[in-house]
This record gives structure tokens, sequence and C-alpha cells, in this order.
């Protein structure tokens, strides 16, 4: 997420910009396929592949939010989720789908990092590299996955893809930012679910059993699925997979002080059976009643 | 550690579990669980007194915002605007992305209803009939935990329309980002939640009157909220006989790092690293402490020089130093400075959004120094360059982002500057060889 990205967002939009004057309200247009490439105008993007239920789960997160426009940031994740990338279709269908410009959505998708440009493999493996993963590991486990997906000794690159993208087995590596569990460190995640404690052999053998298409049970998290599925359920949506949430949650690490007071029986002072509730303060009493 | 009274509170344990008091029972995320353990009381007692009074005891707790400003809760809920006719929003920011921090995400996994509980509560205080949880994309199973948890409040009647008989109606959505450190800045979070491009706001107009959809808007960090409900079950009395007199309560502080044994640790506020280090085991493997961040990379540094520091907003802060959000990075000896430092600096120039001139270009051309240095190509020039460029950052955007990317490098400055200079050494001798030319024109 830089100016660069930006202005190439900008660059692509442009063409697309004059559509939208005469389209119809976007959310509540009828939404089948041949009608949203008609509303297109003279736009040639075709948004025929979100097939009716991704326009009705699109018109779900429409509905959770006092202004449309908010449910841009899921929409896209929803996008992805069929697509397995932000294409230019995704954008085209977010913005029939929320009546904004092909350009404004073309802004956000470029601005945030987990809407991806390329088609993704079937797994997004992510490799924290952030100073304190990458002092514990994470820089080699980054290098050993780079060389051991690249290709004639070129090692693979950041958000590059191992295979055909979205066929079994195929991954896309990326180095990651903090992903906010510094005491498991270092951390990967598959698809957005962690896997603690790595080591450069333990990550190496992780990415073998996902090519073989075996799928490792993550540290924290639920059974690996995949990115377009992980990408549904950051829509919003878990149909049939209400079980995830069962998925483990507490390393050691996480509950380690929660253990230790446990043990040594130290707890916080203890509460009043009937704690005090302040007096309503005099200058705010006017019409409030 | 004994359990002798410690040197500030004089009362309380070492550790104090409150928001981590629920983390080791069976299946702790769900509703059950959380009834089981005087789950939702707090809720039925906030909603038997006005809003005002909720507000009141908030202020009287002396609660003070987790995200890393410190500032107080109580006060930016009063802020709100009352009988203004609009609409009232809470935002809760669970974009935990600061380096090193490591807190929000497993409370809200371990613990989801605790926050829903403060939301609801917040909420009611400050007279918002929606919410919503901003929380990382990158952490889906808290956004599953958050999903599945808001749906079994709206099922139990305590989100919803009349909220447990009390005319009370909420809707809370639960809203995943999709990656970017700057939205947990708050207004660049409400850009975002807006559907925006995730960039900061001038400020004034302040949230507190425009902010969700220009409306007024309260945001506040996960473990903030999470808080709210314990004050209301034990008063402000009983939350200020932990941590200090300006700030009060337990804080979740969390170890990473050498140390023998990291994690999360619940302590009263003004908890020293000293403390913190014989709660985790000391350093790994006995290799000496260099230097640590009190709350996160945005955090100046400190080093074995300040083993006794109090961490709270006042003993940081006194010590050259901040709070944050007591994410405790510990490296020892083998550690580079410099290349940390390095590292640090790649994440501000990856993260900055790219609106104000200051952040973007001067954390771009600090990676291209301190890549050159590390490299064996720095000269002792480059040290006041960097200095000169921090100078021209801090305090010239419209966020902090900006102001935590010169952190790292100021302070690191401060207290080994030698690593700098000695790694430019190496070049010394082929800097007085090179041509001037050659030197002129690298670029």
């Amino acid at each position: 997420m830089n100016g660069a990205d930006g202005a190439a967002g900008a660059a692509v939009s442009t063409e697309a910009v004059e559509p939208r004057a005469d389209r119809p309200g976007g959310a509540d247009g009828s939404g089948g396929p041949a009608g949203s490439a008609g509303s297109a105008g003279s736009d040639t993007v075709d948004t025929a592949v979100f097939d009716e239920l991704t326009r009705q789960r699109a018109r779900e997160i429409v509905a959770r939010y006092p202004r449309s426009r908010s449910a841009l940031l899921p929409m896209l994740h929803l996008v992805q989720s069929v697509e397995g990338h932000v294409s230019q279709a995704g954008v085209a269908f977010c913005a029939e789908q929320l009546d904004l410009s092909f350009a404004e959505v073309s802004a956000v998708a470029t601005f945030y990092t987990m809407y991806k440009r390329r088609p993704c493999g079937e797994h997004l493996v992510s490799v924290c590299t952030n100073t304190l993963c990458a002092v514990l590991g994470g820089d080699a486990i980054y290098r050993r996955l780079a060389t051991y997906l690249g290709t004639d000794g070129r090692p693979l690159g950041h958000e590059e893809t191992s295979g055909e993208p979205g066929a079994p087995g195929s991954i896309t590596l990326e180095h990651a930012e903090c992903l906010a569990a510094c005491d498991l460190a270092p951390v990967l995640q598959v698809n957005y679910e962690f896997f603690d404690n790595q080591t450069p052999e333990s990550a190496l053998e992780l990415v073998k059993e996902l090519q073989a298409g075996r799928r490792p049970h993550p540290t924290r998290g639920a059974p690996l699925t995949d990115f377009r599925q992980a990408e549904l359920q950051l829509a919003g949506f878990f149909e049939g997979r209400e079980s995830d949430v069962d998925g483990p949650s507490a390393a050691p690490e996480t509950v380690r002080g929660a253990r230790i007071a446990n043990e040594r029986q130290w707890t916080a002072p203890p509460m009043p059976d009937e704690a005090p509730m302040p007096e309503l303060p005099e200058k705010k009493e006017r019409g409030q009643a | 550690m004994t359990n002798s009274p410690n040197a500030r509170g004089g009362r309380t344990s070492p550790l104090t579990p409150v928001l981590t008091r629920r983390w080791l029972s069976p299946r702790s995320w769900t509703l059950r669980t959380y009834e089981q353990l005087e789950g939702y009381v707090a809720l039925r007692r906030a909603l038997q007194v006005h809003p005002d009074q909720l507000i009141q005891l908030v202020k009287d707790a002396g609660l003070r915002g987790r995200g890393g400003a410190g500032f107080p809760t109580g006060m930016k809920w009063g802020f709100i605007p009352q009988n203004d006719g609009k609409p009232h929003y809470l935002v809760v920011n669970a974009d935990e992305g600061e380096p090193g921090t490591c807190k929000d995400v497993p409370l809200m996994m371990a613990d989801p209803h605790s926050l829903i509980e403060g939301i609801v509560i917040a909420s009611y205080a400050i007279r918002a009939n929606f919410a919503a949880i901003y929380v990382r994309g990158e952490v889906l199973h808290c956004v599953r935990r958050l999903h599945a948890a808001v749906r079994e409040a709206y099922e139990a009647g305590y989100l919803g329309r009349n909220i447990l008989g009390s005319g009370f109606d909420l809707d809370v959505v639960v809203h995943a980002g999709a990656g970017a450190y700057i939205c947990g800045e708050e207004t660049a979070l409400l850009d975002s939640l807006e559907g925006k491009r995730g960039q900061p706001r001038l400020k004034p107009p302040f949230p507190a009157t425009e902010g969700l959809y220009a409306s007024p808007t309260v945001v506040n960090n996960v473990e903030t909220i999470a808080s709210v409900p314990y004050i209301v079950l034990g008063g402000s009395a009983w939350f200020r006989a932990m941590g200090t007199e300006k700030s009060p309560g337990p804080k979740i502080y969390s170890i990473s790092g050498h140390v023998e044994r990291p994690g999360q640790y619940e302590a009263p506020m003004g908890t020293t690293l000293r403390e913190l280090l014989e709660l985790a085991g000391g350093m790994k493997g006995g290799v000496p402490l260099k230097f640590w961040t009190p709350g996160g990379s945005s955090t100046p540094l400190f080093t074995k020089e300040h083993l006794d520091v109090p961490l709270d907003f006042e003993g940081a802060a006194a010590a050259g130093s901040m709070l944050g959000t007591t994410a405790v990075q510990v490296f020892n000896e083998t550690v580079s400075v410099p290349w940390a430092v390095m590292k640090w600096t790649e994440f501000y120039k990856h993260e900055s959004c790219g609106k104000c001139t200051p952040c973007r270009e001067g954390t771009y051309w600090l990676v291209q120094i301190l890549r050159r240095m590390l490299a064996g190509e720095g000269t002792p020039a480059d040290v006041e360059t960097m200095l000169d460029i921090c100078d021209n950052i801090l305090g010239r955007s419209f966020c902090a982002l900006g102001d935590g990317a010169t952190s790292p490098i100021t302070s690191a400055i401060k207290y080994f500057r030698h690593e700098f200079l000695e790694l430019c050494e190496r070049n010394q001798s082929a800097q007085r060889q090179a041509s001037e030319s050659a030197l002129a024109g690298a670029h």
C-alpha cells in the first residue's frame, strides 16, 4: 500500500468512470448476470462470474451497515472468495453493488495488502518477517520457503505463486508484517490460520504437506480449507463451517500468566459484594430524563 | 518473586488476572461458559442506572485507553454531545498490528463475550445504537469467534431490540479489515470502516463530534472496552486498588523475544521489566539483555538501564519512552541494533499510507540509508542525516505513524550510536581511497 499502487489503480479506472451516471441504484438491481453485464454500459467488464448466491451475499453485507459503502471491504473479501483475487470483474461487481464508480472501488482495492491483484494459490502462506519474528528465525523461514518453492535457481518472490494458481497444491508465498503473535514467534499463517513457534524445517515440512494435498492442523485456528474459504469467512459467511469456531486458540504462552497466577493463588483484589455507583452528575441532568 | 507487596500499590499480587481470568476455562469463548462465570451480570446492573452515571464511574475509575495513547476513557465518552439529534457510534479498535503487540487477539479468541458485554455497556453510556468491531483481517480465528459470540448474544437478548427489557437497542457488526497497519489509527480506521482507503483525517474535528459518518463516535481499544464490565462489577475503588494513582488497573503485558517463557502476563500497571522477567523465567539461556521496547516498536527503546522503570503511562514517559501497548519485546546481546532498526523502518515504510509527504518520503529514505549502512557502505554522516530526517518527520504528519517511525531510530542512536558508527568503520578506509566524485554520485 503506497503511492505507486494507488496511481496504478487510478490509471486503470479512468476508462470505467463514465458508465456510473446512467446506472440504476446498484444494490437494488435485479442482479442477474445478464442484467449486470448490461448495466456496465460501454464498460466491457463482465461480472457474470459472480453467481446469484454471491449477489445475495453481497446484499446481505450491505444490510449490516447504516450506510452501504461500509460494505466495500467485506465485499472485496467476498469477491476474493469467488476468484481467488480481486480482478477487474471483482472491482466492477463491487461498484455495481454499491453504486460506486470503478475508480472508487479500485482505489480501495489497491490500498490494502490482503486484496491480491493476481490469482492466489490454493493456499496463501504468510511468513512474519517483522523484527521480533525475524530475529527468532522468521527471515530464515522465509528464505527457506522461497528457495524451495522457486524454480531454476530463482527463489519465489513475494506474492508469487508456485504451481497453477488455484490448482490443488498451489501455494502463494508472502512475507507479512507483525501478525500479533509475538509471544509465539516465529509464526506463519496458512490462509490466515496460525502456525506458531516455527523453524525453517517445520515450515518446509508444512509446505510439502500442503503441496501433497494434505492439510496439517494449525496451532491456533480452524482445520485448513483453502484461501477462498478463508476469504468467505472474512466476509462473514460461515454456513456449513460452524464448528470451525471450536478450533484451538490458547497456546501455552497465551495462558502462561493466568496459569502461574492460578498455581500461586495470585488474584486481583476481591470485588465488593455491591460496588457503589456514583450519583448522577448534576450538570448533566437537564434534558436527560 | 515473592508474594510480598510491590513497590507501588503495596496491596496486590504480582499478577492480577481480571481480563485473563477466564482464559483457562474450557470453551471459554462460549456464552455458556461466560454466563457461568458472572458473564453479563455487569450489563444487567448497568442498564438499571443512568448512562451518565456509567460515564462518571469510568471517570472515577481512572481507566485510560489501552491502545497506546492512554487517553482517559471516561473523558472521551463525556465528549460525546447529547441531545444533538445525531446518531452516535461506538467503534472498537481491534486492528492490533503494532509490532510486538499481541494482547487483543488472544483476548478476543479466549473471551469475546467480555468485549461484547463492554460494548453494550459503553454504547448505552454514550447513547449509541450501532457499534462496530474493526478487527484485523489476518486474524481469521478472532473474526470467527467474534461472529459466533455476536450471534449468541443476539439469540440471548444481549444485543438487538430492547436489550433485557431496558428499551435500549444495539446492533453490533464484526468488520474484518484487509491488511493495513495505518487503520489502527482511529481516523484512518473510520475512513476504512466507511469503505475508503484507510488514511488519517485532519483533527479537529475529533471523532467525538465528527467520527463515523460525520456523527459523534467513540473509538476505543479492545482491552479498554473489555475492562468496563469489571469496573461496573467491582467499582472504581476496586479498580484503583491495582496500579498507580494516574495509571490505575490491571494491564496485559505481552512479553516476547529472548526470554525463557514468553507469553501474556496480566499485572498491575506500573510493573517493571525486572519483575516481568522474573515471571517469564529470565533471559533465554542466560544471554544478557541488550534492548527492549516497553510498548511496541513505536515506543522508544529501553536498555538494561531501565529494568526498574515502572511500566505505567507516567513511568515510561518520565524515562523517555511511552507505555504504548505494553508489548514488551526483549532482545539479547546477539542482536544488532542497526539491523533491528532497519527491519522496523522497513515496516513503517511499507505501512505509511502515503498521505503526508514527510512520512511517505522520510520512511523511504530512512530505509535506503539503513540498508546502505548494513551493507557496510554507510558513513558517520549518515547518522546525522537520519536524525535530521527524523526531525523532519516527527510532528509533521497527520497521524502518529510517522512519529512512531522515528522512535526506534532516534532512541537507538541515543543509546547505541557506537553500533551505527562501527558499521561505518568498515567503510572508512575505502572512503578515503575513493574519489570524491564517486561518493557524490552515490544514489
